[in-house]
């Protein structure tokens, strides 16, 4: 097994519950996509599959680990087995975009590697590659602030090429892309998901492309899986299900937070509550 | 784990960068041991037996502070004076600084409503005025405060003046800059209407300029407060006078106890400065 | 707000500061009259004139250059520990090592920014002996405590989506904030350093008053000879490294704006 969430719950505060008793698991190599309104939980489960945030209830594994059971050293390891994209790359404006790549195998490298690389980069030619994957291969002694939005994303997604994770997680990855280019990038996704046998899990916006690219697609709306299964399985009704505003009356999701429930120092995270 | 060279491609890849941060590094080397010359930075002095002997002992005598009522009383006397250094010298100041900005001040130009042949004088006049002004804000308070001391004598006198000959400057500048950036159509209204410069400042351009005007003030009193300080190394008076010599003396116990008392007045003069700054905004 | 309605909060603080202000005169007793006698004038404008014309021979001037070759590297040398220490001490002041270590950062960065540099010079002279190795341990020590908070800010405002984002991937607390938060802020650490230089340099120049080398132990040594022509060329070597380092630090900010552009 990839992953394995097993009925988890996230809760936001006293009464927001962004996950309910959510149960999910996926196998090396499948490509899942997650479609939903926005509110959903879409963002909140691909960071507790992150390991970024921790469920108040319910049980995960990933990679064969339990996150939350692990000294911080075994968590490093996991993380950086695990590579997530996000909606807006977070890359620092006046970063290369060499050492905003190499930035991706910190997790990996030794510190002496990772030190030296400040002053000059011990990988050049990794980076290119990366880059080239994705059409950017020219912009790699840039300053990230030189990039237009769309060769930002390009290179944020590099870096996690570079990382060679085990996991893939992308956060509506394509969403600020035009068209073409939200293609390319998606393409090479599943490529690298495809060749490496890993598993990707994507949150999208765009129903066509879940439908059209991903032998399985995951419904979620309000914290609550609807449907999981091939495209083929998702009839229209569903959708509409999935996507219809609610009735007066109804719990209305209120935006996600921003629950920044990361810490530098792991061996807290078991006094946190999300 | 470190990836294989690419394979595909065979040729050498360098960071541009590279070479540049080499050569602001040796510049940076080079430039840095004159300096390190010249400053005499020579930290193992500070562990000299020597220098050891007199830090220690000073230090030891730090505690106990120095409390009994007769220097408590120096104290509170020397801070009074102080405030009032401090005080008199913002209120030179204000006087110092009014003329000079008024006359800086271009919204009020006539010559600027329309074009007049007065405009290059006027022009010069202001010009020469803006120099005035640098040269008072560049010399800092303390050489005039050494300056006025041999003419005034030691004591707060010298002090107070310096104060409102520096701050003068500042102030003047600033008023300046406070009053061409207020809005101007009142006073250009009352100029247009024939009103003279003064009435035109006094009724169209302060009301508006005021709060920022009292604000700037306060902070330089403030400022102020820790300049008499300072002065007072130099002969001028206040509580600076009597931690210079208490530290003349070597005596720990008064210097830590003027610390105290100075740090306490520092905190008090922020409090009542932002206190004011605050009811006003 | 009505630009014409005077505001009477401003009317009252102005008449209890005028009342402040004729206490305080009052109370130190200074009596400014005898200065506007003709023959006190008179002398004023004697001792004036004695400081010039300012003393131009090579002997002194040589002196004078070496004197302002001090003070500029007082100020290099302190300003440059005070960037190392007080990025040192921004990281606790930014909360990365937890809430105790926050506040006891934050006080001790209070403390050294509230003593001023003269303070601190006048007591590293007690430590360290006379000489511009006094004033460089105190410009460091006080713009330790303005560059500690100002980094601090600096750090605890950056935002943390980079941070963040790495230590997802597997980085290190150390890692994260080397290749995450600092490249966010170092342009303005920069800048704030490059202005505490400008000011350092003025008080480099009289710090010397206590015997803390440069200028000001120059000037103060050749004033108390009564040699005031000297004392003058000092001063308008003052002034000028004052003028310079203005126009200098002006373009070093043009160009590093457009650098940054």
């Amino acid at each position: 097994m990839s992953f394995e969430l097993d009925a988890v719950e996230v809760r936001h505060g006293e009464a927001r519950r962004a996950l309910r008793a959510v149960s999910l698991s996926g196998r090396a190599g499948e490509q899942i996509a997650i479609i939903g309104p926005s509110g959903a939980g879409k963002t909140t489960l691909l960071r507790v599959l992150a390991t970024s945030l921790r469920p108040t209830a319910g049980r995960v594994s990933v990679l064969g680990t339990d996150p939350w059971q692990v000294p911080a050293s075994r968590l490093r390891r996991l993380r950086s087995a695990i590579g997530m994209v996000h909606q807006t790359p977070p890359l620092p404006p006046r970063q290369r975009v060499i050492d905003a790549i190499i930035a991706g195998r910190l997790g990996q490298w030794p510190a002496w590697k990772s030190l030296l690389s400040l002053l000059y980069p011990m990988d050049i030619a990794g980076p290119r590659d990366a880059l080239a994957r994705l059409d950017v291969a020219e912009r790699l002694f840039d300053r990230c602030d030189r990039l237009s939005g769309g060769q930002l994303q390009r290179v944020a997604v590099a870096r996690v090429l570079y990382q060679r994770p085990d996991l893939l997680l992308a956060d509506e990855p394509v969403s600020a892309l035009d068209p073409t280019l939200a293609d390319r990038v998606a393409r090479e996704l599943q490529s690298e998901s495809a060749r490496r046998g890993i598993s990707l899990v994507a949150s999208l916006h765009a129903v066509d492309v879940a439908l059209r690219w991903f032998p399985r697609v995951v419904g979620l709306r309000d914290g609550i899986i609807l449907f999981d299964g091939p495209p083929a399985a998702v009839s229209d009704r569903m959708l509409h299900n999935l996507y219809a505003a609610e009735s007066a009356g109804a719990e209305r999701p209120a935006s996600e937070p921003e629950a920044e429930v990361l810490t530098f120092r792991p061996s807290v995270r078991a006094s946190r509550t999300v | 784990m470190p990836p294989a060279p690419s394979e595909a491609t065979a040729e050498v890849l360098r960071d541009p960068a590279a070479l540049r941060r080499v050569l602001w590094a040796l510049a940076v080397m080079a430039a840095l041991w004159p300096l390190l010359r010249l400053a005499e930075f020579r930290p193992a002095s500070l562990f000299s037996r020597e220098n050891l002997r007199v830090s220690m002992n000073f230090m030891a005598s730090f505690l106990p502070p120095r409390v009994d009522a007769d220097f408590l009383g120096l104290a509170g006397r020397a801070t009074v004076e102080t405030l009032a250094m401090a005080s008199a010298g913002i209120a030179l100041a204000i006087m110092v600084a009014a003329p000079l900005a008024f006359m800086i001040t271009q919204s009020l130009s006539v010559s600027r409503i329309g074009p007049s042949r007065s405009r290059a004088r006027a022009q010069g006049v202001r010009h020469g005025i803006r120099v005035l002004v640098v040269s008072l804000r560049g010399i800092p308070e303390l050489v005039w405060a050494l300056v006025l001391v041999r003419v005034f004598g030691l004591g707060p006198a010298s002090a107070v003046v310096a104060l409102g000959l520096t701050y003068g400057g500042m102030l003047a500048k600033v008023y300046a800059e406070i009053l061409e950036s207020s809005d101007t159509r009142p006073a250009r209204a009352l100029q247009e209407a024939g009103s003279g410069r003064v009435t035109a400042l006094v009724y169209g351009l302060l009301p508006g300029a005021a709060q920022e005007l009292v604000s700037y003030t306060m902070y330089r009193w403030e400022c102020a407060v820790r300049a008499s300080v300072v002065m007072g190394f130099v002969g001028a008076g206040g509580l600076g006078q009597l931690m210079d010599q208490s530290m003349k003396m070597l005596n720990g116990g008064e210097v830590s106890t003027v610390l105290v008392v100075f740090l306490a007045l520092v905190l008090a003069s922020e409090a009542i400065s932002g206190g004011l700054r605050r009811m006003l905004a | 707000m009505d630009p014409r309605r005077f505001c009477v909060k401003c009317v009252l603080t102005l008449a209890a500061l005028l009342v402040l202000v004729w206490a305080s005169f009052s109370y130190l007793a200074i009596d400014l009259s005898p200065l506007l006698t003709v023959a006190s004038v008179r002398e004023m404008a004697d001792y004036v004139l004695r400081f010039f014309p300012p003393d131009f021979t090579p002997v002194f001037l040589r002196k004078t250059v070496v004197a302002t070759a001090e003070t500029v590297a007082i100020s290099a040398i302190g300003t440059l520990l005070a960037v190392a220490f007080g990025l040192l001490l921004a990281l606790p002041a930014a909360g990365r090592f937890g809430g105790p270590a926050r506040t006891g950062s934050r006080m001790l960065l209070n403390f050294l920014r509230s003593v001023p540099e003269l303070v601190w010079a006048a007591l590293m002279v007690i430590f360290a002996g006379l000489g511009p190795f006094a004033g460089t341990l105190a410009l460091a020590l006080h713009t330790t405590g303005v560059l500690g908070r100002l980094f601090g800010e600096a750090l605890e405002n950056a935002p943390p989506q980079p941070t963040l984002s790495l230590v997802e991937s597997g980085a290190g607390a150390g890692m994260a904030f080397l290749y995450g938060t600092l490249p966010s802020t170092v342009p303005q650490l920069i800048a704030y350093s490059l202005y505490r230089w400008e000011m350092n340099v003025r008080m480099a120049a009289i710090l010397g008053f206590v015997g803390a080398g440069g200028l000001g132990q120059l000037l103060y040594y050749e004033f108390s000879l009564l040699h005031e022509r000297q004392a003058c060329t000092v001063i308008l070597a003052m002034l000028i490294v004052v003028i310079m380092i203005d126009a200098f630090s002006a373009r070093a900010r043009r160009t590093l704006a457009v650098a940054a552009a």
